[in-house]
């Protein structure tokens, strides 16, 4: 019922996020238009598989996670109504969070079988958590200007380190192992040193070729196509109804 | 056909403690009646409000942002509008 | 059966038509024609869930054997469901939906009515917090169906289509057995007489809208209400219940 909820609020941020964008005057349908066409990128996580309800919890602790961390500073960003629909997201998303890290924490104390669901989630999700950052800032082609405009308000880098900081004391306290032999605690920055990211798995998935890109795509432009005689039904409706008004 | 889209609305909430209703984003509908139900769905499901309004966007009319200093700044320089303008005259009071 | 075996089986009916339908408005989830649609999608199944839980609730309580909600909805077998055939029918597209939803909400809207005057004051109280959410499901589907029937010429073909198809299920909502006789008797339930002809005026109503005809009464399918279900609830509760099965005694 909880997992409902969270997925119709991830619905309504696409909603308030395409609203925001469509004041900049490109329209929804051709927002929609490109992300079925692949021209438009979406979140790189989202084409990995989901695999038992531990990975529910995972991505609920994960991957919004990151997502929060993304996006908190983007409510005190430059264009007003970014800013006001993130402020919106924000509210949701800490209830989402949550929620991933009370089913982890209720299967870390179950069964035995419960408690290895909940391992092998964390071993498939950090790593393309981590990646949710985007490249090294060295590498990143856009922050430039994003940052220049203010709109990004923080590194690739420096929210990734942070992402990693808050969450390993989280895994700590869960039992489970984060899967990274080069992870340790560095005393002098304070900070967690962590293993190199397989940057190529991220070009990979970004350019179309994760586990899941196609399967999730091929769903939406079914989608898309199957409820056109929808659209069009209520379309031909609305203006019966204007021709009606007018007679 | 599948080219034409639903139009936009323009949603205001007012909420239950609230004096009036605030801008709270936008939805796409085929008509009037649907905006509501979708505004309804899309933005107070958190019980966020008592009432709801939906316009249509092409029906807003709003201030033209590059005319800002014409349209709204000389209303600075006319400051006997402020109320602190006014010295009150020691001793009189409730004014 | 005993006044009180009958009060439970009625409430575990309830629980189980909210919990069937929310299950089957799940699967919809990512596959709507709009995403403001989505959102009331969703609203809509959260609403039935809720439901379903409060009516699971009270009949664990009732029974007094220590059975949770959990327990009622994912450890009981299909015979033991006593939901309605209508609402554990494949989704189809979106008209077969919005047709289920349309003809179960006209029904359900008029017995939660009925239910808030009957002497058993839980189901009065879950009733009154049900019917605010029912009524504006209602709402939202009519509009649809007018908007389908009368929209183009495919759509009105399809939505009536969508009529003709789920007409033989809905016969079952109005036949009463000793299960709804005793609730009548016992604590002055539901009188699905009445109902009928209160639900009858409503779709007509709106079908006359949305230029589309009322099918001709017809054979009713029946069993769904006595756990004699169609091939399509033993898979819906395979995907439903396979974690709670696969661990069972484990808490999520």
């Amino acid at each position: 019922m909880i997992l409902l909820a969270k997925v119709q609020d991830e619905a309504g941020h696409g909603l308030y996020l395409y609203s925001a964008a469509e004041t900049l005057g490109v329209s929804r349908a051709q927002m929609v238009a490109d992300l079925l066409s692949g021209k438009a990128k979406y979140s790189s996580i989202f084409n990995y598989p989901t695999l038992t309800w531990a990975d529910i919890g995972a991505i609920g602790w994960l991957v919004d996670g990151a997502a929060i961390m993304n996006q908190i500073p983007l409510c005190r960003c430059s264009y007003g109504p970014y800013a006001r629909a993130m402020v919106r997201v924000c509210k949701e998303e800490s209830f989402h969070q949550r929620q991933g890290f009370d089913i982890m924490h209720t299967l870390c104390r179950g069964s035995d079988e419960q408690k290895a669901m909940a391992q092998g989630a964390l071993n498939r999700w950090w790593w393309p958590s981590l990646m949710m950052f985007g490249p090294n800032d060295s590498e990143s082609k856009h922050s430039a200007q994003s940052m220049a405009w203010k709109i990004k308000r923080f590194s690739n880098d420096e929210l990734r380190q942070k992402f990693v900081d808050a969450t390993v004391q989280q895994a700590d306290f869960l039992g489970l192992r984060v899967p990274d032999d080069e992870l340790r605690f560095d005393e002098d920055s304070g900070h967690y040193r962590f293993g190199e990211i397989d940057w190529q798995e991220l070009f990979d998935v970004i350019a179309g070729n994760g586990p899941c890109n196609k399967q999730r795509l091929e769903k939406r432009r079914q989608a898309h196509s199957n409820g056109a005689w929808v659209r069009e039904a209520a379309q031909a409706y609305a203006s019966k109804q204007a021709s009606r008004a007018a007679a | 056909m599948s080219k034409q889209e639903w139009p936009l609305y323009e949603v205001f909430v007012r909420s239950k403690a609230g004096l009036s209703h605030r801008h709270a984003g936008s939805v796409h509908a085929p008509d009037d009646q649907m905006a509501l139900d979708h505004a309804r769905d899309a933005y107070t499901r958190r019980s966020e409000g008592v009432s709801l309004w939906v316009v249509r966007s092409d029906s807003i009319v709003a201030s033209d942002p590059a005319e800002t200093s014409a349209f709204f700044e000389p209303a600075k320089d006319k400051i006997y509008r402020h109320p602190t303008f006014y010295e009150i005259p020691d001793g009189v009071k409730n004014l | 059966m005993s006044a009180n075996q009958a009060l439970i089986a009625y409430t575990l009916r309830l629980a189980d038509n909210a919990l069937i339908l929310a299950q089957r408005m799940v699967e919809l989830v990512a596959a709507e024609p709009e995403l403001e649609e989505e959102l009331a999608n969703a609203n809509f199944a959260l609403d039935f869930i809720g439901q379903a839980r409060m009516f699971y609730t009270y009949a664990g309580e009732l029974e007094g054997q220590g059975r949770s909600e959990d327990d009622f909805a994912f450890m009981r077998d299909e015979r033991e469901f006593g939901n309605l055939l209508l609402l554990e029918q494949p989704n189809g597209h979106f008209g077969d939906a919005l047709v289920r939803q349309f003809l179960f909400e006209a029904f359900y809207l008029h017995l939660l009515e009925a239910l808030m005057r009957c002497s058993d004051q839980r189901l009065c109280e879950i009733a009154a917090r049900a019917i605010k959410e029912v009524k504006y499901h209602f709402r939202h589907s009519s509009h649809w169906l007018v908007r389908l029937g009368d929209g183009t010429e495919l759509s009105h073909n399809r939505a009536q289509t969508s009529l003709d198809d789920a007409w033989r299920y809905t016969g079952e909502m109005f036949t009463a057995d000793e299960i709804d006789t005793a609730m009548q008797e016992n604590f002055d339930g539901p009188g699905l007489a009445s109902i009928h002809e209160l639900w009858r005026r409503d779709i007509a109503t709106v079908v006359v809208e949305a230029t589309l005809q009322l099918p001709d009464d017809q054979w009713m399918a029946s069993g769904g209400k006595q756990g004699r279900h169609s091939e399509h609830l033993g898979f819906l509760l395979a995907e439903m219940q396979y974690l709670q099965r696969s661990f069972p005694g484990a808490t999520w």
